[in-house]
């Protein structure tokens, strides 16, 4: 009895940790500490546990042992390109733990208090949308399929019926759980082909939105395996991840002006919208020669990366070409849209990953009072986080959402491969304003460019 | 008694995170999900519960299952976070600008 009780303070110790590591994330000096104090508690958390008398260590060895292997491979090969993908990854075999933790704790016991059961089923529902979820999300995001939101009609109502389905499986079993095996088993699958469902109308570029709620999920599913089991260390880190995932759902929302619901179920970027002002013109394409003169007498330079920087793998580049500007006298700073890239603070972990140091890359809130004093904006990549047509107008299908006001600088330079709309499938002024001028072609070959030329 | 003690902690916790990410800078936020990502691998307690107590051959394979992946949420997530929180660096010196 005393060891239980030696166990539960080790547990208050490691939730002190867990909170403790989060604290320390609020400042890139500290993170690197506060990430290995709240793995410090993982391993107490499991230390102790494995403690417990009567456990059958040989499996548990075996269990450890692969995933540490697959777990430990991955984390260290993945590009930093590709890291949306990977914690998609990781936080489906979370949801998928807490699945299989519900569904043994079911299969051991079947006789339980109605409140335990309940804890099983959302432990199983929530688990699984989680694990189906994220593995499509996976998908989409490596490019394995469409990226595209895949629409049909009365996909809603599919859904719907699905989860009513599920809850009236779930009191049907509840009421009689210990001879409701097969519908248990039912109510497992179901979750796993809601979870696919509910993501798959889900476009690209607002896959930030999507991670976000996956990861609060995953936290979710920890705590109803957590009250399935009795165990409060479960329950404080599962809360912790949970607010987390739920707060940066609302960040990426905020910044997209759109709301969850929004997000979720309308399948935007699907069709393509047009504008009733018809934005027309001649866009003014530049030669990197040009640029170079430019840049080269610029003073103050800001770079706005986006999505296409990852596909083109850039980073490297434009961090290259910023110091050669910095050493040239200019002051380079990079602005980062919170929803830029594919999940959020992507760019942030791409530039860190070229070696730019962190007090060069810019929120967009403190970038754009001074956009006007900036000589030369160069939009890497980006393309609907620039678009004036969110601030002027009001039939666009993104009007209102906070973007970085490029078109306020001196001159807007564009490097882009073509002049296709970006994910909204919205047309963008600020390509036909007499300030841009666009430099076509890969963003990598176009950075080189540059370089080239400033080195002649 | 012990649920009502359950969601007392479920409901200070979740006030409590909430506090706390608000506070992480969106430099942070790729890092931030790794990590914390890793955290909700603690779901690997109830994991190695489950392994060392299945009494079926079934319950056991369970179990495994869930100890194999919750691990890989929970070592590749730290490990990717380490990777990527060393990635980020101050400005070395007084800079130029």
């Amino acid at each position: 009895m005393n060891f239980e009780i030696l166990i539960n303070f080790s547990y208050i110790f490691c939730a002190v940790l867990f909170a403790l590591g989060l604290k320390l994330m609020s400042s890139p000096e500290t993170a690197r500490r506060g990430n290995f104090l709240s793995a410090v508690g993982m391993l107490i958390a499991v230390i102790m546990t494995l403690l417990t008398h009567g456990l059958a260590y040989q499996w548990i060895i075996l269990g450890v042992i692969l995933g540490t292997i697959i777990g430990a491979f991955t984390a260290r090969t993945v590009a930093m390109t590709a890291m949306p993908e990977m914690v998609a990854l990781f936080n489906g075999s979370g949801g998928l733990a807490s699945l299989l933790v519900g569904w043994s704790a079911y299969h051991a016991q079947q006789t339980s208090p109605v409140f335990t059961i309940i804890s099983i089923l959302l432990s199983i529902l929530i688990g699984g949308v989680t694990f189906t979820g994220s593995a499509v999300a996976w998908g989409k995001l490596s490019g394995k399929i469409s990226a595209k939101p895949l629409l049909y009609t009365g996909q809603q109502i599919v859904n719907s019926v699905l989860m009513l389905g599920i809850v009236l499986l779930g009191l049907i079993f509840s009421l009689n759980p210990a001879s409701s095996y097969p519908v248990f088993v039912t109510i497992a699958m179901l979750s796993l082909i809601l979870g696919i469902l509910v993501v798959i109308p889900i476009g690209g570029a607002d896959m930030p939105v999507v991670i976000s709620l996956l990861n609060s999920y995953s936290g979710l599913a920890a705590c109803a395996a957590g009250f399935v089991i009795q165990n409060n260390i479960l329950i404080v880190a599962g809360a912790l991840v949970g607010a987390s995932g739920i707060i940066l759902t609302q960040i990426m929302c905020k910044a997209m002006n759109r709301s969850l619901a929004n997000v979720l179920f309308s399948g935007f970027g699907a069709v393509q919208h047009h504008s009733k002002s018809g934005v027309q013109g001649e866009a003014n394409p530049i030669s990197v020669q040009d640029t170079y003169y430019l840049l080269e007498a610029a003073r103050s330079v800001v770079v706005v990366p986006g999505y296409g920087l990852a596909v083109a793998q850039a980073q490297h580049a434009v961090r290259e070409l910023a110091q050669i500007l910095e050493n040239n006298g200019a002051e380079v700073r990079f602005a980062i849209h919170p929803v830029a890239g594919r999940m959020p603070g992507h760019m942030n972990v791409l530039l860190a990953e070229a070696n730019v140091p962190y007090d060069q890359l810019f929120e967009m809130d403190d970038i754009n009072p001074v956009m006007e004093t900036v000589d030369v904006a160069i939009v890497i990549g980006a393309n609907d986080v620039v678009n004036p047509a969110a601030r002027e107008d009001e039939s666009s299908p993104i009007y209102g959402m906070p973007i970085i006001d490029v078109d306020k600088a001196g001159t807007v330079i564009v490097m882009k491969r073509s002049m296709a709309t970006g994910f909204a499938g919205v047309e963008n002024p600020l390509f036909f304003k007499d300030n841009t001028r666009m430099l076509f072609g890969d963003a990598k070959a176009s950075l080189q460019g540059l370089i080239a030329e400033f080195k002649n | 008694m012990t649920t009502i003690f359950l969601f007392f902690i479920l409901a200070l916790s979740v006030f409590l995170g909430f506090e706390l990410i608000a506070k992480v800078p969106s430099t942070l936020h790729t890092p931030l999900m790794s990590g914390s990502n890793a955290i909700s691998g603690i779901t690997i307690v109830g994991a190695l519960i489950a392994a060392g107590t299945g009494q079926t051959a079934f319950g056991t394979i369970l179990g495994i299952l869930a100890v194999t992946f919750a691990t890989i949420n929970v070592v590749g997530g730290y490990l990717v976070t380490d990777r990527m929180l060393a990635m980020f660096k101050k400005k070395p010196s007084q800079g130029q600008s």
